[in-house]
């Protein structure tokens, strides 16, 4: 182990693979070092492995009804209580963190690469270009997120997909404009210049010279923007336009707990306890992502 | 001779590092009258640091220890926050390098060097201006009522410099500490910036600290100099006797130098090894 | 043939003329300076020889060819350019070996490990700084690859903007000493942008001093080191970067 670690922090590294794991190394020591970003990272690797392995994890069916024992408090065989139906809480919950992260990671998929892509190109071709993809970009951003999901998922049909396309068109803008703004402060630099007089084509430096410059605020903005993603789905949820029955959606087991609320009080707050954390963690592991990216702090990473 | 102005004994300033504790400036100690003192020596040496030290600029985590630092007769390491307000700006003053960085881009030229006044005198308004006039014309700008309207962009980088050395000496302080003043500026301004920080300074008798990476520009503005290297004095001499050097760092930084009037066909290059520079 | 000659050349960012009336010719094998302060329009006319600069008038021919108002891979392979500011010419994401395989890859030369090797050890850097990122290279080190770089496709023509400016003394007569080692063995004609006359004396061989975008004197190194220059900006120039002191210790 002792040796490994020599090898990644080796001042001279012998080939490419081996400077390139020693950088994303020093990253990862950086972050290890901010309490509260550990914590956000656990947060997520608890998730992952809540998504991976629900069915080994959750205790019973999630769909499972059992009208017998309905709305149970939180207790020894259901820990987290027994919803209107009497399906287990905490196996909903269980199985909801894969609807969760499906969600979250196809719209960050989608979308971070669609908003990089414009927002590089409008900032290295400037003129009229750059102005018609940000005329395009401000048409987006200037709808409100929500009323654009929902006008979306309205106009498609209600289901899980239709919430994934929507919410990530309605996210891109915001990375595009990110991508523009970093894009630009490095375009008249002079290595962007040695590049251009070596004979590259503007596809070559966008992709290879550009493109990997912003990855890093594009990295920390959208982490920070998955807190946001998963409480606009559970928004869609709550109406009913997002997962439809009986997917263990969280947003919508909130709004589905809405008529016990006072009673019953974990049928609701248990899967809002669930949004909460997971947002926290990645709100954690955003800024202190951001601490360790700063472009400030420099070229140091 | 009079007292001396400023005396440091062993200067020590150290920064953690993620190798430990790492001293910029090792051991540095000199003491000055009211005379121009070079301090000479390349990114790295500490230089820089020393003089932000004498001035208290350094904070934690950095962290400035001396035997004595002591400006006319006060203990600068025992002063607090509030007493070296006080002193700088009025007793001490600092030229640095860039105007377009150390000039507050959204406030007058005239405007900031009555700040300079403000802070440390009560005087009435009109003899506020007065004296910010006579100022400028001190440092020969010409038009001094046209340039106190001016903001910053809208002056050269010369006259920039003039205005930050006019912001500094208007309180009249007894010592200047002017941290590369020319290396921003064209070379036909600089001795024209550096002539007025040495008439400045000689007609009102106060002290120069000159700090350079430039050797020559040094000897010929300076009584003495030093020479620092990896945060150590390695040499001290007057300036009319540069070229006698006896530090090999010194008589190899100016054998590097190229000379107006060149003939070899390689530069002598500096062997670090010598004394483990940077 | 000439290496570079420019014609008339006026040369213009936006609404602002910032040359006027350029006219030079360089020979090929030649080390020419052109000389002035911040202003002077000598950096604009680097990079309107390199495509950089595309609003101009008049001509510039490079080796004989025409140059076009933008970058041209052909060209690369004749004449490239070493910028002023070794922090920010390289990219800060990539390593050495990177930097130096990127002109290989645009023009699809082969042999990429021996030749980027090849390179390194001209330039006096130690295999061991080839995967290393630009902020693990001191200033020095850096302007060494940013030469390399320029290397790399084999130009004729080297484009030098205040090559050691950013540096300091004791490096900066490595790095001259470098330069003038590369020209003598690979025969390269270099146009050095400069303020510093003293580098002028040492590497090169003729000067032209320019002042608001004009050029007021062409002269000969020789005339610099004797200070015979003509024109009266030259001379006020040359007193103010006179090196008197230190004149007396060199052996």
């Amino acid at each position: 182990m002792a040796s490994t670690r020599a090898w990644l922090l080796d001042d001279s590294p012998t080939s490419l693979l081996q400077a390139n794991l020693g950088r994303s190394y020093r990253i990862v020591l950086a972050l290890m070092r901010n309490p509260l970003a550990v914590i956000g990272a656990i947060i997520i690797f608890v998730l992952i492995i809540t998504a991976l392995f629900a069915p080994l994890i959750a205790p019973f069916s999630p769909i499972g009804q059992d009208l017998a024992n309905r709305l149970q408090p939180p207790g020894g065989t259901h820990w987290m209580g027994t919803d209107e139906l009497g399906r287990d809480i905490f196996s909903r919950i269980v199985y909801g963190a894969r609807i969760t992260l499906t969600i979250v990671a196809l719209v960050a998929v989608i979308a971070a690469p669609v908003g990089l892509l414009v927002g590089a190109i409008a900032g290295y071709f400037g003129g009229w270009v750059d102005r018609v993809m940000m005329g395009i970009t401000d048409v987006f951003l200037s709808m409100p997120k929500l009323i654009l999901a929902l006008a979306f998922v309205a106009a498609l049909g209600p289901g899980i997909e239709n919430a994934i396309i929507a919410i990530a068109i309605t996210a891109w803008p915001a990375y595009a404009r990110i991508a523009r703004a970093e894009t630009l402060t490095f375009r008249h630099s002079e290595f962007i210049a040695a590049v251009q007089l070596q004979g590259a084509s503007p596809f070559r430096i966008i992709v290879r010279h550009i493109l990997p410059l912003c990855t890093s605020s594009m990295i920390i903005r959208v982490t920070l923007d998955m807190a946001g993603i998963i409480l606009t789905a559970a928004g869609l949820g709550f109406i009913g336009l997002g997962a439809q029955p009986p997917l263990p959606e969280w947003g919508a087991m909130i709004s589905r707990g809405r008529s016990f609320i006072l009673d019953q009080w974990w049928v609701a707050t248990m899967p809002g306890f669930a949004i909460i954390l997971v947002s926290l963690g990645f709100c954690f592991l955003g800024d202190g992502l951001r601490d360790v990216l700063d472009p400030k702090q420099g070229d140091k990473l | 001779m009079s007292p001396p102005l400023l005396e440091v004994e062993n200067l020590r300033v150290s920064f953690p590092s993620p190798q430990g504790r790492v001293e910029v400036v090792r051991g540095v100690s000199f003491s000055l009258g009211k005379e121009r003192l070079g301090i000479v020596g390349e990114s790295g040496s500490g230089k820089s640091m020393t003089g932000r030290a004498i001035l208290k600029l350094i904070r934690s985590p950095g962290k400035v220890t001396a035997d004595k630092l002591m400006f006319d007769g006060l203990d600068i390491l025992a002063q607090s926050e509030k007493q070296m307000r006080a002193i700088r700006g009025a007793r001490i003053s600092m030229v640095m390098q860039d105007p377009k960085f150390s000039l507050n881009p959204v406030m007058t030229v005239g405007a900031q060097i009555a700040e300079a006044l403000v802070t440390h005198t009560k005087l009435p308004r009109a003899e506020i201006k007065a004296r910010v006039l006579s100022m400028l014309e001190a440092v020969r700008i010409n038009d001094p009522e046209r340039v106190a309207g001016l903001y910053p962009h809208e002056v050269s980088g010369g006259m920039g410099q003039r205005v930050m050395i006019a912001m500094m000496l208007i309180p009249e302080p007894d010592l200047l500490i002017a941290d590369e003043p020319t290396s921003a500026l064209d070379v036909s301004v600089q001795a024209q910036v550096l002539d007025i920080i040495d008439d400045l300074v000689t007609s009102k008798g106060m002290g120069l600290i000159l700090i350079s990476h430039d050797l020559n520009l040094v000897s010929r503005y300076c009584d003495r100099i030093l020479v620092m290297n990896s945060g150590e004095v390695v040499e001290s001499c007057v300036a009319s006797e540069l070229s006698n050097a006896q530090h090999p760092y010194t008589r190899g930084l100016l054998a590097a130098m190229p000379q107006m009037n060149e003939t070899r066909e390689e530069l002598p290059v500096l062997d670090r090894s010598a004394w483990a520079g940077t | 043939m000439n290496a570079i000659t420019l014609t008339d050349l006026d040369i213009s960012y936006g609404e602002t003329q910032i040359t006027h009336d350029i006219n030079l010719s360089i020979a090929e094998g030649e080390s020419f300076a052109l000389v002035g302060e911040s202003g002077s329009g000598k950096t604009t006319v680097l990079r309107a020889i390199a495509g950089l600069a595309p609003e101009w008038t008049g001509g510039i021919s490079v080796l004989g060819q025409e140059r076009s108002h933008g970058v041209d891979r052909q060209f690369a392979r004749i004449c490239q350019m070493v910028f002023q500011d070794p922090y920010g010419s390289l990219h800060p994401r990539k390593t050495v070996d990177a930097s130096l395989g990127e002109p290989l890859a645009i023009h699809g030369i082969g042999d990429r490990a021996n030749r980027i090797e090849a390179m390194l050890e001209a330039v006096g850097l130690d295999r061991r700084f080839r995967f290393r990122f630009p902020h693990q290279l001191s200033g020095g080190q850096r302007q060494r690859v940013a030469i390399a770089r320029a290397l790399m496709l084999e130009p004729k023509v080297l484009l030098l903007d205040e090559p050691t400016s950013a540096l300091d003394v004791s490096v900066q007569a490595e790095i001259l000493n470098l330069l003038k080692r590369l020209r003598r063995e690979q025969n390269l004609t270099y146009l050095v942008v400069t303020h510093n006359l003293p580098v002028v004396s040492f590497l090169c061989d003729r000067l032209a001093v320019m002042r608001y975008g004009r050029i007021v004197e062409v002269a000969d190194v020789a005339q610099l080191k004797s200070g015979q220059l003509a024109n009266a900006y030259s001379r006020e120039l040359y007193a103010a970067s006179g090196g008197t002191l230190v004149q007396q210790i060199q052996d």
